[in-house]
């Protein structure tokens, strides 16, 4: 690991501050993923900026009947909060079904949608890779490639976005909300914070280097039926092959995301108008211009069946 | 370097520390406190598992100096080879382990999964999420599968803990 130092800021204004004043500053929070690549110098921040300790960690109803969840509110905490699991149930199903407990004790909401891709190639870093290095090329696209995108890659990066949580924020229709250091606040759509790699596989959010993001604020519950559904090589502790974050109301609409198949939570909101007329029939306009590799063209029919399997289960 | 001042174990514990060790290292190397173990030190194998403010973490994953004032639980802190933590003695009854390098991690874990159980943090084996959580042997592979034991004594893990619980809530095994 890199030499850095560290800070303890006194309020989250600080913070941003620190962030945009030390070229190399960084945010820890739980510090899972962060430090597991600060160990094999995939990260290599000079200075570590602690936001614990800043109240950021409080899930509060809001007037309009939203849910804001602050950014240091941690994974167990979020998936354990009555408010969630009665009116957000997807999303308390996605956080459980993703990580260890001792990881979900530590990992926090910021620090989830921050997570990066676990793509092999990424990791090791004798190869090439343009997300690690930008320029280097992509050694996924000749390589083994079982776990990663189907859709909306590009010919510089095929990496998915690994995680379970954001998922179901993108079904619930979550914004994330950023402070600055001269005070500026953004309201991001979960749908606009996650990029598609393009040709900047890198720049992986919407989030600016001296931004920090101060929460999510769930809107108001939409009622129905909510599942999620993943599959994985083993049945715990193992990331999303593929899964499905849905919704599903009485009259037969639905909202579905998908998981482990693009380098963000995989939505297309005019498939769901087909939700009547079974899985197949939504999946088909999901993954409409999917760019499927030989290893993982099983991701589609994959999904199609989770879906399918999420539709039939009982809607009490 | 930074200084940080740990409660480990019931013992206050200030250490000079260069900022890059983590929690797992200041309790092993400056603590000597060997008890915890550092398998895969990336959070994957669950060796590192210790207590910190009543909950279960990976302490390879951790920076010390990010746990200024912590109330840090290591498996010494539990029991003793002469009065050993009811989880300890249940591990040995069962048979829970064979080579015993993940069983801190083990033991540790599983006193704060039967905690979490009580105060009811859901899991994905969890049938109804909105309800208090069983204490079923799915329950219990489901939270544990942060604990890897490549000796495979998975089964009588379960059955340990089982007895823990069982006893704590008055029920028979």
């Amino acid at each position: 690991m890199k030499t850095f130092t560290y800070e303890r800021p006194q309020s989250v204004q600080d913070a941003a501050a620190a962030l945009a004043n030390r070229k190399g500053a960084k945010v820890i929070a739980g510090g899972t993923n962060l430090l597991d690549l600060m160990k094999i110098e995939i990260e290599t921040p000079s200075h570590l900026v602690d936001v614990n300790g800043l109240g950021l960690d409080k899930i509060e109803a809001t007037p309009e009947g939203s849910l804001h969840v602050g950014a240091l509110v941690t994974n167990t905490a979020l998936a354990s909060d009555m408010r969630v699991r009665r009116d957000y149930a997807v999303l308390s199903r996605a956080i459980v079904a993703g990580a260890s407990g001792q990881l979900r004790n530590k990992a926090t909401t910021g620090g989830n949608l921050l997570q990066r891709t676990r793509c092999p190639y990424f990791y090791d870093t004798n190869m090439p890779c343009n997300k690690r290095n930008p320029g280097s090329g992509c050694a996924a696209l000749a390589g083994y490639s079982r776990q990663l995108a189907v859709i909306g890659t590009s010919d510089q990066c095929i990496a998915t976005y690994p995680g379970d949580m954001a998922v179901a924020m993108r079904v619930l229709d979550a914004t994330v909300e950023t402070v600055n250091p001269a005070g500026t606040k953004r309201s991001i759509p979960i749908a606009d914070f996650h990029r598609l790699p393009g040709t900047t596989p890198h720049i992986e959010t919407a989030l600016a280097s001296d931004e920090l993001i101060t929460g999510v604020t769930l809107p108001p519950p939409v009622g129905g039926t909510h599942i999620y559904r993943k599959v994985r090589d083993r049945a715990s502790y193992a990331f999303a092959l593929v899964s499905v974050a849905a919704i599903f109301q009485k009259d037969g609409s639905g909202r579905v995301a998908f998981g482990g198949v693009a380098h963000k939570p995989w939505r297309v909101e005019a498939a769901e108008l087909a939700m009547q007329q079974g899985a197949a029939s939504v999946a088909t306009r999901v993954f409409e211009g999917a760019t499927p590799t030989h290893d993982n063209a099983f991701k589609i029919p994959l999904a199609t069946r989770t879906l399918a399997g999420a539709m039939a289960e009982p809607r009490p | 370097m930074s200084t940080v001042t740990l409660n480990v174990n019931g013992r206050l514990q200030t250490l000079n520390l260069d900022n890059r060790t983590t929690l797992l290292d200041a309790l092993r190397e400056h603590l000597h406190l060997t008890g915890t173990k550092k398998g895969c030190d990336h959070g994957q194998c669950g060796a590192c598992t210790v207590i910190v403010d009543g909950q279960r973490i990976n302490a390879c994953l951790s920076l010390a100096v990010m746990h200024q004032g912590a109330k840090v639980t290591t498996i010494e802190g539990l029991g003793t080879p002469e009065r050993l933590h009811p989880m300890q003695a249940a591990f040995v009854k069962h048979d829970g382990f064979q080579c015993g390098y993940c069983t801190s991690g083990q033991i540790c874990s599983a006193i704060a999964v039967l905690e979490e159980i009580k105060v009811g943090v859901p899991s994905h084996a969890s049938g109804d999420i909105a309800v208090q959580p069983l204490l079923s042997a799915d329950e219990l592979r489901e939270r544990m599968s942060g604990n890897i034991c490549r000796c495979g004594a998975y089964s009588n893990i379960v059955d340990a803990i089982t007895e823990v619980a069982s006893v704590a809530t008055g029920r028979s095994a």
